[in-house]
């Protein structure tokens, strides 16, 4: 049985492959067929068969895992000591973690404004334009590529050569400040700013998400308000400003806070790029290095109960704005 | 309509008399898109350079990469100098400091189970919660939505602890239960949303005609279910195969398992100023879902509206 763990060749790994999804699917066709037996099943036992299986499921890889670090976070390095609140108060006074929620504060809030701002821009430009399929798929195909690719890709646009003679800039934005007669810059080693370099990465990528969901809202505005709008004669900014913005509020709120999120989270592109040095760190790859490589569970633990803990607010926001601009319909 | 005001439309109409406000008018329309088309082309260009840049980079010659910048070779187009290569992909894939082929194998091993397993088994629960009627049904169903706020990190040191008891550390399956379960509840509520909205007129008929709820699950609204099916696969694909964190904490570096997104980073760790090796690396990685992303674009556009949204 030595395969189902330590499969070597690509042959080995296809057949394991093909192994787990015959397995699985197999799984639920025999809940199913159990379920289907008997002529007339009680309530209790549909209702098993077909939530036993998805319940076991998140109990055992969502819930337990998650009561169990909240335990975690209270206890020391490897577990074995009750120590009250003291990862956490290091995560929140000392200076190198300050540093880190500093920079994750500096992510959250830079990362979701620019890259709404920047999509809403972009939706109206290119609304009803004639190349609108083509110019969106531009901007939005960053989202199809893994976060360490864009890290790459951005990498090279940052690549620094020392200004010496007889040496040329293969980075493109050193190049551009050489042109501009500028000496060029270190992007991911020059603090403060490079933590915004990094940042410029995720908005490139998020942008396409912005832009795809307020498009949509755009379209969906219904023909007589613009119309009416229209005749009274707002037109441009006006237009803009009064009818587009109201009309789109509660998508700018699901995607401000969607994008929030999911900064909040980010670990890839600055473990890529910076590997955190620097000072560059955020609260998502301390919380891997604490873990993984400082082997301190207990205050990567606290971590990850901090990021728990700062994403909920984001969603009370969220659900509150929905349920606002339902009760104004 | 646009937004962007176009201030050159002011020269066109101060000198106009105000008997001309029509031709104003649709002068102002006229020269308001060139403001709008300028801001899309330069967005569209920054946003497509950068990609463009390693694009092109992955096919120069590696003395040429670290001589000059990528948009030297248009300059050489014209004098006859450019200079193409695939070495770098040959090296990327089958060279013994990179080994990419390999990797390629295990990102494609990983996802496929993991884009088949958490569908099947959030059909069932979502086939349950919108179908079955049992008490605590709505109390449950917003319990599983509400576990999308656990952010992955949260369970990932005791879920590895039960792995490693299980002996199944460092194999397949530690990635494929973990993101079959970090993808479930977002699987079920978006499919139940989807299956809540088939006509219960339809599943009415099925079951007076005599069909069960297995009868009725396979034969009505398994196959309404597909374009859902297809959204949420699609999302699933991507997140799956461009995903670094679930990875890197289950199975770490080891060639026989990792993805190509933990050997790429790692490359660019040890790596990195080997370009031609990390610009070919970079483009094998996205292949694949670029392709999935350009040919199935519709569906993933529908799930994102459909609040497919994951961070």
């Amino acid at each position: 049985m030595d395969w189902l763990t330590a499969a070597g060749s690509p042959a080995q790994k296809f057949t394991l492959m093909l192994f787990a999804i015959v397995l699985f699917i197999g799984v639920v066709a025999l809940i199913l067929f159990l379920v289907d037996r008997p002529k007339n099943p009680r309530k209790w036992m549909l209702v098993l068969g077909f939530l036993g299986l998805p319940m076991l499921g998140l109990g055992f890889g969502l819930v337990y895992p998650a009561i169990d670090t909240i335990r975690n976070s209270f206890l020391n390095r490897d577990g074995t000591r009750f120590v009250g609140l003291d990862n956490y108060v290091t995560a929140l006074t000392d200076a190198q973690f300050l540093l880190v929620l500093r920079n994750t504060a500096i992510w959250v809030i830079v990362v979701p404004v620019l890259a709404t701002v920047i999509g809403l821009v972009y939706a109206v430009v290119v609304d009803r334009s004639r190349f609108e399929r083509f110019a969106k798929a531009l901007i939005f195909l960053p989202m199809a590529i893994s976060m360490v690719g864009a890290s790459i890709i951005w990498r090279f646009v940052y690549e620094f050569r020392p200004d010496q003679q007889g040496i040329q800039q293969v980075g493109l934005l050193n190049q551009v400040l050489v042109w501009l007669g500028i000496p060029p810059q270190q992007f991911l080693i020059d603090q403060p700013w490079n933590t915004f370099f990094l940042i410029v990465v995720l908005i490139w990528i998020q942008t396409g998400f912005a832009m795809t969901l307020l498009s949509a809202a755009i379209k969906a505005i219904p023909d007589d308000i613009v119309e009416a709008a229209r005749l009274d004669g707002l037109s441009g900014l006006g237009m803009f400003r009064f009818i587009t913005i109201p009309s789109i509020r509660p998508t700018l709120v699901v995607v401000l806070t969607t994008i929030a999120i999911a900064t909040l989270k980010v670990f890839d592109i600055v473990r890529t790029m910076t590997a955190g040095n620097f000072g560059t760190s955020v609260v998502a790859l301390e919380f891997y290095n604490q873990s993984f490589r400082a082997f301190n569970s207990g205050l990567g633990a606290a971590l990850a109960v901090l990021l728990f803990v700062l994403v909920i607010p984001i969603i009370a926001y969220n659900v509150r704005q929905l349920r606002l601009s339902e009760e104004v319909r | 309509m646009t937004a962007i005001p176009s201030t050159g439309s002011k020269a066109g109409t101060t000198s106009a008399a105000s008997t001309l406000g029509q031709r104003a008018g649709k002068a102002r329309r006229r020269l308001s898109n060139p403001w709008a088309s300028g801001i899309a082309i330069i967005l569209a260009i920054l946003w497509t350079l950068p990609t463009a840049g390693l694009f092109i980079t992955s096919f120069r010659k590696q003395i040429d990469i670290g001589r000059s910048g990528w948009w030297t070779v248009f300059g050489d187009l014209f004098t006859g100098d450019a200079r193409f290569t695939w070495d770098n992909y040959d090296a990327a894939l089958h060279g013994s400091s990179t080994n990419l082929a390999q990797f390629f194998v295990n990102s494609i091993v990983i996802t496929l189970p993991s884009v088949v397993i958490p569908i099947a088994v959030a059909l069932l629960a979502a086939y349950a919660f919108a179908w079955i009627d049992f008490k605590g049904r709505d109390w449950l169903f917003v319990f599983v939505f509400a576990l999308q706020v656990v952010p992955i990190q949260v369970t990932m040191i005791p879920l590895l602890r039960q792995f490693v008891n299980w002996g199944l550390a460092g194999s397949f399956w530690t990635v494929w239960l973990s993101h079959s379960i970090f993808a479930l509840p977002l699987a079920t509520f978006l499919l139940h949303n989807f299956m809540k909205d088939i006509p219960r007129s339809l599943v009415e008929a099925a079951t007076v005609d005599g069909a069960g709820h297995v009868q009725v699950f396979f034969r009505v609204v398994f196959p309404l279910m597909i374009p859902a099916i297809a959204a949420f696969g699609i999302f699933q694909f991507l997140w799956v195969w461009n995903d670094l964190l679930v990875a890197l904490v289950f199975v770490g570096g080891s060639p026989d398992v990792a993805p190509l997104t933990v050997r790429v980073a790692e490359l660019s760790g040890t790596r990195g100023g080997a370009w031609h090796l990390l610009s070919a690396g970079a483009f094998i990685m996205m292949i694949v879902p670029l392709v999935v992303f350009l040919s199935l674009q519709r569906y993933f556009v529908r799930g994102l509206l459909a609040g497919s949204v994951k961070g």
